[in-house]
């Protein structure tokens, strides 16, 4: 049964600490952050930092690296890339799931309210235990398996149709910004896989040098693992990389039809 | 995941930081307004029947609560559930078939349904009071 308030240990009702701008800043923003650390054995809280936007990158991960080396070098947060591509720096910004090095600051209007990626385990202030979502992906054998001996001398050569077939599908940077917004991921992570593994899944369904289709739809045919997906489409709305998961998995279904009939 | 709860670990917030849209809501609301629809439209339904089977006396209070002005927020707003549910299942259906999946359709479509509920539910109430045969 979904759990729809907070446990007591999660409730963010510990004392902030707020930090102002520097002298002399025109143009300020505050960042309102959750923060929670295993040291300090209290209830997570949110501090807030206010910062001179003339003297800081367009981002919010530059407002957060600024934070982090000039203000607080508390404040723990994944981040490597800086451009999209490396999905470290996934969280909720403004109340949805995004990247921090693609999210400008301008385009939240007031404070920019920073938790962790929803309903996941907090390992400390913006950073979320992943290994159960990572575990969720290795249970779907993210790899091209094939029982044809592979052909000599050259690679299994797959057609510019069949080869578009995996566009909208093998950018994904598995941020998990998609599966922590769905509210079903949120009440059944246990069972339900998430959009995320589930657009992983199809990746390779509708791979044509994939000769395992049978066996991976058997492996997805349960109540849980894959029908959990109730077309809320919040997983669609929040991508960073403008990808369609609902649509994956509505093609998932549509699999296990065609293959019923 | 319990070692982790073991460990202290909280749980990120999520109902209370996000961001609602109007997919999401319908969502959410397509569930509540079908439960509506089975509680609550069940027990008028029963109170209806049993009251008109057990006396005239009986079926005049149910009349005196039915036409009290709270009576008429409870039949307009159970028209509206019964509105917002069928344009709701419509709408399913149709993702059913692999439609309507497109970034900014959802959020478009769950749009639509409230907007068609809330006008059926005029113009049913309209008809009911101002066609032919109202009285």
């Amino acid at each position: 049964m979904a759990e729809f308030a907070l446990p007591a240990n999660s409730r963010i009702s510990g004392q902030g600490k707020s930090y102002a701008a520097p002298a002399g800043a025109k143009r300020t923003k505050t960042f309102k952050i959750y923060r929670w650390s295993p040291d300090d054995k209290a209830n997570p809280r949110y501090d807030s930092y206010t910062l001179d936007l003339d003297d800081c990158g367009p981002m919010v991960l530059d407002a957060l690296i600024k934070i982090k080396g000039e203000v607080d070098p508390t404040l723990t947060f994944r981040r490597s890339c800086r451009e999209g591509i490396c999905g470290s720096c996934a969280m909720n910004i403004d109340g949805s799931n995004t990247l921090a090095c693609t999210m400008a600051i301008e385009d939240v209007k007031g404070d920019v309210t920073i938790t962790p990626l929803p309903h996941m385990q907090v390992v400390k202030d913006l950073v979320p235990d992943m290994t159960h979502f990572y575990a969720q992906y290795a249970s779907i054998k993210p790899w091209l398996q094939t029982v044809t001996p592979a052909p000599a001398m050259k690679e299994r050569t797959q057609s510019p149709e069949d080869r578009a077939k995996l566009d909208g599908l093998y950018e994904c940077i598995l941020c998990a910004c998609c599966s922590t917004s769905c509210p079903s991921y949120w009440w059944n992570s246990d069972r339900f896989l998430g959009p995320a593994i589930l657009l992983q899944a199809y990746r390779w369904l509708a791979d044509s040098r994939d000769e395992m289709t049978g066996e991976r739809l058997d492996q997805l045919e349960d109540p849980f693992r894959l029908y959990r997906c109730h077309t809320i489409m919040n997983c669609a709305n929040v991508c960073p990389k403008g990808l369609n998961p609902a649509k994956a998995i509505a093609e998932i279904k549509k699999l296990m039809v065609t293959r019923a009939v | 995941m319990a070692s982790n709860s073991e460990a202290g670990r909280p749980l990120s917030p999520h109902l209370s930081i996000w961001k609602w849209r109007v997919h999401m809501a319908t969502s959410i609301f397509h569930r509540v307004t079908g439960n509506a629809l089975a509680f609550a439209g069940l027990a008028l339904f029963t109170w209806w029947l049993a009251a008109a089977a057990t006396s005239p006396d009986a079926y005049k209070t149910f009349l005196s609560v039915a036409t009290s002005p709270l009576g008429w927020i409870v039949w307009v707003g159970l028209s509206w559930v019964f509105f917002q549910h069928l344009m709701s299942g419509i709408r399913h259906l149709l993702m059913d078939t692999g439609w309507g999946y497109e970034r900014g359709l959802s959020p478009l479509t769950a749009g639509w349904t409230v907007a068609a509920s809330t006008l059926a539910t005029a113009a049913f109430w309209a008809f009911h009071l101002f066609g032919p045969g109202a009285n």
